[in-house]
């Protein structure tokens, strides 16, 4: 375990992050790792407790006791190959995962107090692939099984290295020209550039995953629904939960107006330099509705256009600064204030605040709204209403479920919320299988790659249960522990 | 219907319940002690004086005898006398000359039929063996002197008269007198009980109480009833199950305590017999074989092979000084040619291990023997006119104190013997020496004794063929077994430590297919015997083992030493090749493949162990004598063979077949790697270990830079090794057995989950109760743990395993991050629905995989039971609940105090745990109701005795059963300080074991004397789960308790050595089961009330622990859950983050619980109750108590019913009346009625209400016992702990004082005691003054005789004491602030000090100051050799400094003046010379504390007014 008492000695060590005002004038990565002296101090503060809550708040079981104290003794190489025993992609995680770990640190009882978890993750991989201890791990023999995955994101990338090392052989379909899901296309470089990615996509490549890019499956006809169903003894779905929820006010239909993934996919494209975005914030008057991560994103994408303003808005009521013991107690995510990296580069927030209308002249040109109770159903407060300029209104509001061409193509069952029906991974298709976002709906990438995991032992067990006797190395779906 | 058969109705005693197993009661745990005395004439001349002595002496030990149900129904009495030639030749026609007859006292059966059988039998053997019968004596006996109980049991006793052939002398005669017994004995088997067939001595005893003896037996007051020697017992039995073969005295001996070892004993003695050989017995030999007559107690089992070895040729007291050898190893003032004796006849035979003072005779000579601990007590004297009186009491018999000319003590180790012939006490040094010298056994062993280290290093092996990593996944190693357990066992060459007991499942119960080694429990004594100190008390312990064939037993020859000694049983690999390649003309070595080919599957396991044995079997023949089991060809092909399997299955199949002596067993193993693996092989037939692969690995940890960069592998290797090896000392004496050889195959263990076919074939004769698992899954964990490391990846990760701290995918803990979080929300919001949820999670969590509870189902009443609302409110079922006993100081001030709030809340009972309580809460809302006394005594005195509504004797803890506890000195800051009564800084041990209740009828008195201290308080004792509990249990309800505790294994919250909190103790539904099956069966039940704890965590678990038998539950864990624990298991670091095991006062800040959760919880618990009882439709939880029948086993649980576990003994139901009470319905009889106090109480009236100053004289005899109790009770109920001012109270005795005399005696009392006294004189003392002085006139010169007995001031907290004379071991025990003169004291003095003065002017014994920690002493050394005696661990010695000249003068000076000591007087009149002599005892931890400034140093402990002036 960590140092004796050290979490009383040493401080919390906030991430560090590059100036929001330097950051803004550039796309690269905005958070730093803290040097490696501090980093063994945070380490230390872990107390390894009985009962760590902390993996038990991870999606993923991350063992973080064990690696934190890796750290603290500067091993870590082991630590390497003790996160990557739960976590395909721990530098995702790394950068964009919000951490329910931390909230359910036992010294977060003390608020604010908790390990610094994420950091510690992050630098684990980080130094991980300089030193070059991340290198493909190919089956030592095939099953001579095939699995498709439908779908680049965390979730069809870790049922893909899953299936992969157990020997299957794999190919992952994706629609968009290259791998990675919204990891490439949604989230913009200043939160993971682009090469982390890539990198990670080469490693599946080299220890034999095939990428099949531009395929958009039961859309596009090279590749229908029942080809999959031929061609392979095994179909994951991974595609996603990516129909979002749109805002029915009167001016809608606005030039102006557009769903956030549409701006975030064009920047994207944009800072790869693959493409000019359809959408620029430059010189506009911004207003994003939502106030999640993905209107974060587009805030910040905004500022580093050069928007003339830039306005979040949310529809929920202000939260409490500190965690609200009534309504979530430790060790649950807290329902409290949190000031994205976005805002503190700039931009104003309203909270309780439901958009009536937009309005202009062919193009959006003002937005309306009034405050309201800031708990459901959102009464609104006569005689609030507002209007403010706004020249691109960025609808971040969340998703409602997988689309559905493909699934109907397939003919899977759908849940009461629209996502794939597959309580136990497998889909009322015989041999579907669907994971991530696709079957439990919009959730954190932490959720994603745990969901790959899983599901790739579901099929695992499937192939045994269905298929020849040869079989490879089971796949762990579990963390490795007994 | 007619009686088919009324002869035999009438004349058969009806069948003994609780003479068989019955559920989960088996006799075979019945424990006994008691009180043993004799009287002698060195002059030899036979008299009735001496019978009617020793009948004197054996009414006035009654109180340390015991009844049982029946009132008048005692446990046993006895009495061995020389035969009364003169009333025998009056009874019988034409007796030959004395000592060429013999009578055999014969119980026979009341069947008339069957007793003619028998008499014809021991007739026909009688010829047979070419003896003449003279005939059959009816002994006559008077029914009016016997219980009702007793009666019903009571044989025929007749005494048959043996005339000797004329050819025989009378050792001879005797021979055949055995070997006429024994060929009768195992003719007829239990129907025939022969207490004595001697020409010399004769024995008369049954199922008596002391007085009743003498009444029973005519003979014994026949004024021609003559001998020179009668030796006399009182019986005290956990159980209450008649039988009158079970009293003493034995053939040889009467014993007061316990044989730890017994099962070994018993093994090895059946083992030697195919060897043993004897000139003087001839073919008569076979005859008597088995030796030890099966179904015996441990006595009788020592009893037959000393009778053997005696008969045999070797002298009496020969004999026992082979059976039970003092601690000889590491000491140098033990002779050589001694030393050379005891490790010569360590060669043939274990020690016998355990607290026991044997008495024996022979009729020739007379005398005692006291066991290396010496934790038995034993007085005597020789008077002027030639009488020696020996007893476990001084004051058993009246004796003008002019006439005494010695008085002395039995001494740990030491034999005392009166030798008739020579009509004298025969010194032990002469007698040893004459026995020690009679043949060169020094130089026998010198000469024929390898050493391990002396033998020529070999090569090394071959390297292995497997990677470690295979190798480490083929025998199960998990990441935690490198970082919790081997990484810190290397680091600090010492077991890891852990706290809040264990979560996880039963072996039997866990779907991770644990190692064999977990299916073993560590036994551990509790209340019948004591454990040891393994550090404090280094000085009887000893790992050396050994290695070899013995040879004949009866023979002594100088190939009889030869043997391989090594200095412990850990081996390194290199110690390994030495042995595998020993030369063969010292030793002969043959290695034993244990792994079976992986393509056998599991069926290859049983064809192994037959392979392995047979094996065995040919090694033998061809003549080796070390067997290496090695399962070193594990890989790919080879499945290793469970180390501990092979083990005793070797073990056992070499002791059925007669061959286990010829070689030793030798392990070398890959999966050992802890000290509970290690224990387990020892205790299993391992006389070495040769753990490679965690030698391996440790060099592997090294490597990768876990130990840091200074330490080598080797270094790491050593370290481990000798941490191991600590770790095994500790295991042993958590039995108190203090030897390895001892400990090798006495198999301590119970095995919980194993199938009783696999016990008894290959682990024979270990207690296995649930069933379980046999071979064919033990082959399956083997194999999948093969399945895993083969075909090897070579680079995986190990798993985790999530034993010692949870996680996600590991072994399951009932508590984890849902079961604490819903736990908290749910209190906190006082939401019984969140709490539902919680219960609903755990009770599921429990029938599907944890716990024993689990697998059961409740039998619902039909129709549905009965309307909640009929059922008792949860307001009256919560005031049975209790928290558990954690120490303020184990947790924080503001957990205990809430802990206490809410229990007085709600009329439940909060406990203050081993760390006293502050006065200040004694009168409110923070105050304890349950106050615990523990083996500590911290802050316990008289005014925190008085304060409480209930005292508990903390017995064992479900963390650590058998073994005591530190508190560090840094984390004894000066509240905690003052509230424990020690001093800030200063580091606190509490002993392994009461040192005041070392057997049954100790606790008895501790009982007593806590009684005296509050009339008025219900009397606890906490007991933990394990075999034989439910026998512990009835005794404690026999001694008087009011209430017991059966706490389960997993309980405790306390910090514990891993092993401990894993390995030892058993779950409590079992434990629980057991106690209310032996306490039905003995009709105590309802005497008593019964308490469980142990991870019970909702409504379901209070209703079984009821159903099971238990008025009330105890909850530790959970409630601390609800006030904030998140099971960080830190405990012990003192780093707890929610400010609850902390004294940081910044953590402490962090404390959020409120009593109101503690609160919540315990209602929601009892709601849930509630509906489970309306469903049974039982409305009142009185009636729950005991219904077991509305317990089934649940079918529908199917994954524990295919491992084999069977419930059945646990639902069992004795075959007792229906109406016999199944819950506590009636208090205990009085005991305090005949006082002596009553009288003092009502002298001091005025002086305790009107602080009238008052003098008073008394006669004071032993039976007198805690004289002072009650008078200090009453005057802190009115004074509380300042008491009166001093000397308001000055009372003298005169006489011999009882045990205890002067106990918790209050300030302002001045005890002065003309006389002697017992043992625990000033127990507790708080604050009062005793002296105590021989009579003036006495005989004999004081500071040369012994005045009081062993364990004075144990815990004594303030007051002085003095003692113009001798005394025995452990002086001052665990005192914190008294000061006390003596003249000498025994072994151990100022054991575990804390605080307050000693001075000692005159010896000590050896191991004085062991784990004083404060304090001081003076001690005079006139001749300068007390620093070999002295044990300096933690203290140094010093010269004394003005401040220590100033106190001990006064001391000294008021010494003088209290008691007359001429010592005093001397010192004094020379006072520079005598200063010169003396020198200071002084603890490091205490300079450092004063050097700190924290206290001031002084005699009178750590009071203050403000705390001390709360009264009741």
């Amino acid at each position: 375990m960590g140092e004796l008492g050290a979490f009383l000695k040493i401080k919390r060590a906030d991430t560090p992050e590059r100036s929001p005002g330097e950051r803004v004038g550039d796309h690269r990565e905005f958070v730093r790792l803290l040097p490696l002296v501090e980093l063994k101090q945070q380490g230390a503060r872990c107390m390894e407790c009985g009962v760590p809550f902390c993996h038990s708040g991870c999606p993923l079981g991350n063992l973080i006791p064990d690696w934190n104290d890796l750290v603290y003794r500067e091993r870590f190489e082991e630590a390497s190959e003790q996160l990557h025993r739960t976590n395909n992609f721990p530098e995702f995680t790394g950068r964009l995962c919000p951490a329910p770990c931390e909230a359910a640190c036992v010294l977060e009882i003390d608020e604010g107090n908790a390990v610094t978890i994420k950091q510690i993750e992050l630098a684990i991989v980080d130094r991980a692939w300089e030193a070059g201890w991340i290198v493909p791990q190919p089956p030592r023999e095939r099953t001579g099984r095939s699995v498709a995955v439908v779908g680049s994101g965390p979730s069809g990338l870790a049922a893909a290295q899953q299936l992969n090392r157990a020997g299957h052989s794999v190919t992952v379909l994706e629609r968009d020209e290259t791998g990675g899901g919204l990891l490439r296309f949604g989230v913009p470089d200043f939160k993971i550039e682009k090469t982390v990615v890539e990198r990670r996509l080469r490693q599946l490549a080299d220890e034999g995953v095939e990428f099949r890019y531009c395929v958009e499956v039961g859309v596009d006809v090279d590749v229908d629904a029942a080809e999959l169903l031929e061609g392979y003894d095994a179909v994951v779905l991974a595609t996603g939960s990516r129909v979002p929820r749109d805002l029915p006010v009167p001016g809608r239909e606005l030039e102006g107006v557009h769903f956030a993934m549409d701006y975030l996919y064009g920047q994207n494209r944009a800072v790869a330099g693959s493409a000019e975005p359809a959408l620029t914030a430059a010189g506009k008057h911004v207003i994003v509705i939502g106030g999640g991560d993905t209107g974060a994103d587009c805030v910040a994408s905004a500022h580093r256009e050069g928007a003339a303003s830039v306005t979040q808005i949310e529809l929920l009521g202000e939260p409490p600064v500190n965690r609200p013991d009534d309504l979530t107690p430790w060790p649950l995510w807290p329902l409290k204030l949190r000031t994205s990296y976005a805002l503190k580069e700039g931009g104003e927030r309203s909270f309780a605040v439901s958009t009536t209308g937009v309005s202009g002249d062919g193009r959006v040109e003002r937005i309306h709204w009034v405050e309201n109770t800031g708990v459901p159903p959102f009464a609104a407060i006569p005689g609030t209403e507002e209007t403010h300029p706004a020249d691109l209104v960025l609808l971040a509001m969340g998703f409602l479920g997988p689309e559905q061409q493909l699934l109907d193509a397939l003919g899977v069952e759908r849940d009461a919320r629209s996502n794939a029906a597959a309580p136990e991974f497998a889909t009322s298709v015989p041999g579907v299988f669907a994971a991530g976002d696709a079957r439990r709906g919009q959730s954190l990438i932490v959720w994603a790659i745990d969901e790959g995991r899983r599901c790739a032992s579901a099929v695992d067990a499937w192939l045994a249960a269905d298929g020849p006797a040869e079989r490879g190395t089971p796949v762990a779906a579990t963390n490795g522990a007994s | 219907m007619p009686n088919e058969s009324p002869d035999i109705q009438q004349t058969m005693p009806p069948p003994r319940p609780g003479a068989v197993r019955s559920g989960l009661y088996d006799p075979a745990y019945e424990h006994d002690a008691c009180g043993v005395a004799f009287v002698a004439r060195l002059d030899a001349v036979p008299t009735h004086e001496t019978v009617l002595r020793a009948l004197t002496a054996l009414g006035n030990l009654e109180h340390r005898g015991a009844e049982g149900a029946d009132a008048n129904t005692g446990d046993g009495a006895g009495i061995t006398v020389q035969i009364p030639d003169v009333f025998f030749r009056a009874a019988v026609d034409g007796l030959p000359p004395a000592g060429t007859y013999g009578i055999g006292v014969c119980f026979l059966p009341r069947d008339d039929a069957r007793r003619a059988e028998i008499e014809q039998l021991v007739e026909t053997t009688i010829a047979a063996e070419g003896q003449r019968l003279l005939g059959w004596r009816d002994v006559p006996v008077d029914e009016k002197y016997v219980g009702e109980t007793a009666k019903a049991y009571a044989p025929v006793i007749r005494q048959v008269v043996v005339g000797a052939a004329p050819d025989l002398d009378q050792d001879a005669f005797e021979r055949k007198l055995y070997v006429i017994r024994r060929v009768a004995e195992l003719a007829a088997g239990s129907d025939l009980v022969v207490p004595s067939f001697s020409s010399r001595t004769l024995v008369y005893k049954g199922m008596l109480s002391a007085p009743q003896l003498g009444g029973y037996f005519p003979d014994l007051v026949h004024p021609s009833f003559e001998s020179a020697v009668a030796l006399i017992h009182s019986r005290y039995s956990t159980n209450t199950f008649p039988s009158w073969e079970l009293a003493h005295p034995y053939r040889l001996i009467a014993h007061n305590g316990e044989i730890n070892t017994l099962r070994g004993n018993v093994n090895w003695m059946r083992a030697r017999e195919s060897q043993l050989k004897s000139e003087l017995f001839g073919d008569d030999l076979a005859k008597v074989l088995p030796v030890i007559r099966p179904g015996g107690s441990d006595t009788a089992a020592f009893d037959n092979v000393l009778e053997l070895l005696v008969l045999a040729g070797r002298s009496l007291p020969h004999a026992l000084m082979m059976m039970i050898p003092e601690a000889y190893e590491g000491r140098d003032e033990v002779p050589d040619y001694l030393r050379g004796f005891y490790a010569y006849h360590g060669c043939l035979m274990e020690a016998w291990d355990g607290p026991a003072a044997i008495s024996f005779t022979d009729g020739r000579v007379i005398g005692a023997t006291l066991d290396r601990n010496g934790l038995r007590p034993g007085r005597w004297y020789e008077t002027a006119d030639g009488w020696v009186v020996l007893a476990s009491e001084t004051g058993v018999l009246d004796e003008r104190p002019e006439n005494v000319i010695r008085k002395g003590r039995l001494q740990p180790g030491k034999l005392f013997l009166v030798d008739l012939a020579q009509g004298r006490i025969v010194p032990d040094e002469e007698l040893k020496r004459e026995i020690a010298t009679r043949r060169q056994y020094a130089k026998w062993v010198d000469e024929e004794t390898v050493h391990l280290r002396d033998l020529p290093a070999p090569a090394a092996p071959p390297p292995p063929t497997e990677s470690l990593r295979t190798r480490q996944l083929l025998f199960g190693y998990a990441q935690e077994d490198m970082k919790v357990i081997l990484a810190p066992l290397a680091r600090n060459a010492e077991e890891a430590v852990g706290s809040m007991g264990n979560d996880t499942p039963l072996a039997v119960l866990s779907r991770r297919k644990p190692l064999l080694y977990s299916y073993f429990k560590q036994l551990f004594a509790q209340v019948t015997n004591p454990p040891i100190d393994s550090i404090r008390e280094a000085t009887v312990m000893s790992v050396t083992a050994s290695l070899g064939s013995e040879h004949n037993l009866l023979d002594e020859t100088p190939e009889h030493a030869r043997q391989l000694v090594m200095a412990n049983p850990i081996l390194r690999d290199r110690e390994l090749e030495q042995l595998r390649h020993v030369r063969s003309d010292i030793f002969m070595s043959w290695t034993i493949d244990t792994t079976w080919p992986a393509a056998e599957g599991p069926a290859g396991l049983e064809l192994g162990i037959d392979r392995i044995c047979a094996e065995a079997d040919a090694a033998l023949a061809a003549g080796s004598n070390i067997l290496i089991l090695s399962d070193r060809k594990a890989g790919a092909e080879r499945v290793p063979i469970p180390s501990l399997l092979a083990t005793s299955a070797v073990h056992n199949h070499l002791v059925r077949a007669g061959t286990r002596l010829q070689a030793g067993i030798v392990v070398e193993s890959g999966e050992p790697r802890s000290v509970h693996s290690i224990a387990t092989l020892v205790g299993y037939g391992a006389a070495a270990v040769n753990p490679y692969l965690m030698l391996e690995t440790l060099a592997e940890l090294v490597e990768l830079g876990w130990l840091g960069d200074e330490m080598t592998a080797d270094e790491a290797q050593a370290r481990a090794t000798k941490g191991i090896a600590k770790g095994l000392l500790k295991t042993m004496s958590k039995m108190g057995i203090s030897t390895v050889p001892s400990y090798c195959g006495a198999q301590i263990f119970e095995a919980v989950g194993l199938s009783p076919e696999l016990v008894e074939r290959h682990f024979t004769g270990t207690a296995t109760r649930i069933g379980g698992v046999g071979l064919p899954e033990i082959a399956e964990g083997a194999l999948s743990r093969h399945a895993r490391a083969c075909p090897a990846g070579g680079d995986q990760l190990l798993p985790v395993l999530g034993l010692y701290a949870w996680r996600r995918d590991g072994e399951h803990h009932s508590w984890n991050p849902d079961t604490i979080a819903t736990l908290q929300h749910a209190v906190r919001a006082g939401s019984y629905e969140t709490y539902e949820e919680y219960s609903r999670t755990v009770n599921a969590d429990s029938s599907r995989r944890s716990t024993l509870r689990g697998l059961m189902r409740f039998r619902y009443a039909e129709g549905g039971g009965i309307p909640l609302e009929d059922v008792e409110p949860a307001s009256e079922i919560v005031k049975r609940f209790s928290t558990g006993a954690m120490s303020l100081g184990s947790i924080s001030r503001e957990a205990h105090e809430t802990l206490a709030r809410a229990m007085n809340s709600i009329g439940g009972r909060s406990n203050t745990g081993e760390g006293g309580e502050d006065p200040v809460r004694f009168t409110d809302d923070r105050r304890s109701k349950i106050k615990q006394v523990a083996s500590g005594r911290f802050g316990v005195n008289i005014n925190y005795l008085t304060n409480a509504d209930e005292l508990q004797i903390k017995m064992a803890q479900g963390a650590k059963p058998g073994e005591g506890g530190q508190l560090p000195g840094h984390k004894v800051d000066q509240y905690i300080a003052s509230v424990r009564l020690t001093t800030p800084g200063v580091g606190l041990i509490s002993p392994p074991p009461h040192h005041d209740i070392y057997s049954i009828e100790d606790l008895k008195q501790l009982i007593y004397d806590l009684r005296c201290a509050n009339p008025l308080a219900r009397i606890s004792v906490k007991l933990v789960a394990e075999v034989g509990v439910g026998t512990v249990a009835a005794g404690v309800a026999k001694a008087g308790a009011d209430h017991v505790l059966i706490s389960g294994h997993e309980g405790g919250t306390g910090a514990a050595p891993l092993s401990s909190i894993l390995h030892a103790g058993i779950p409590w539904e079992i434990g629980l089961a057991e106690t209310q099956q032996t306490l039905l069966l003995n009709d105590l039940r309802s005497r008593i009330w019964v308490q469980t704890d142990g991870q019970l965590k909702t409504g379901r678990d209070v209703v079984v622990a009821a159903l099971l038998g238990a008025d009330e539950m105890g909850f530790a864990t959970a409630p601390l859950i609800a006030a904030g624990c998140v099971m960080m298991r830190a405990c012990h670091l003192n780093t707890c983050p929610v400010g609850i095991a902390t004294q940081d006062p910044e953590l402490r800040k962090r404390f959020t619980g409120k009593p109101e959760h503690i609160v919540n919880f315990l209602f929601f618990v009892a709601e849930e109750a509630r509906t489970i009882m309306a469903q049974l439709g039982i409305a009142r939880f009185d009636d729950l108590v005991g219904r077991v029948d509305l317990l089934d086993p649940d079918e529908a649980v199917s994954a524990w019913r295919a491992r084999g576990v069977d419930l059945s003994a646990i639902l069992h139901s004795p075959d007792v009346d229906a109406a016999r009470p199944r819950r506590r319905t009636q208090a205990q009889a009085p005991a305090l009625e005949d006082a002596l106090d009553w009288r003092l109480i009502e002298a001091a009236r005025h002086a305790i209400h009107g602080g009238v100053p008052t003098e008073a004289e008394f006669a004071i005899a032993n039976v007198n016992r805690t004289v002072g109790g009650l008078l200090s009770h009453a005057i802190a109920r009115e004074h509380g702990g300042l008491g009166l001012p001093a000397g308001t109270i000055r009372f003298t005795l005169r006489g011999s004082a009882g045990q205890s005399f002067g106990a918790w005696l209050a300030p302002g009392v001045e005890l002065t005691l003309i006389g002697d006294a017992n043992d625990y004189v000033g127990k507790g003392l708080s604050g009062g003054v005793l002296s105590l002085r021989p009579p003036d006139g006495a005989g004999f010169v004081a500071e040369e005789n012994v005045i009081a007995g062993n364990t004075i001031l144990y815990g004594a907290t303030a007051g002085r004491a003095f003692f113009r004379g001798l005394v025995g071991e452990r002086f001052a025990v665990r005192n914190s602030g008294a000061s006390a003169v003596v003249e000498g004291v025994g072994d151990h003095g100022c054991e575990y000090m804390t605080g307050g003065i000693v001075a000692v002017l005159g010896r000590t014994g050896r191991n004085f100051a062991a784990g004083m920690s404060g304090g001081i002493a003076y001690v005079l050394d006139e001749d300068g050799s007390f620093a070999l005696r002295c044990n300096t661990q933690l203290v140094a010695l010093e010269a004394l400094e003005d401040e220590d000249i100033a106190t001990l003068l006064a001391l000294i000076e008021e010494h003088g003046a209290r008691t007359g000591s001429p010592v005093a007087e001397r010192l004094l009149a020379d006072w520079p010379k005598a200063l010169a002599a003396f020198v200071k005892v002084m603890p490091n931890d205490y300079r450092r504390a004063l050097e700190a400034g924290v206290v001031s140093a002084g005699g009178d402990g750590f009071y203050t007014r403000e705390t001390e002036g709360a009264a009741a």
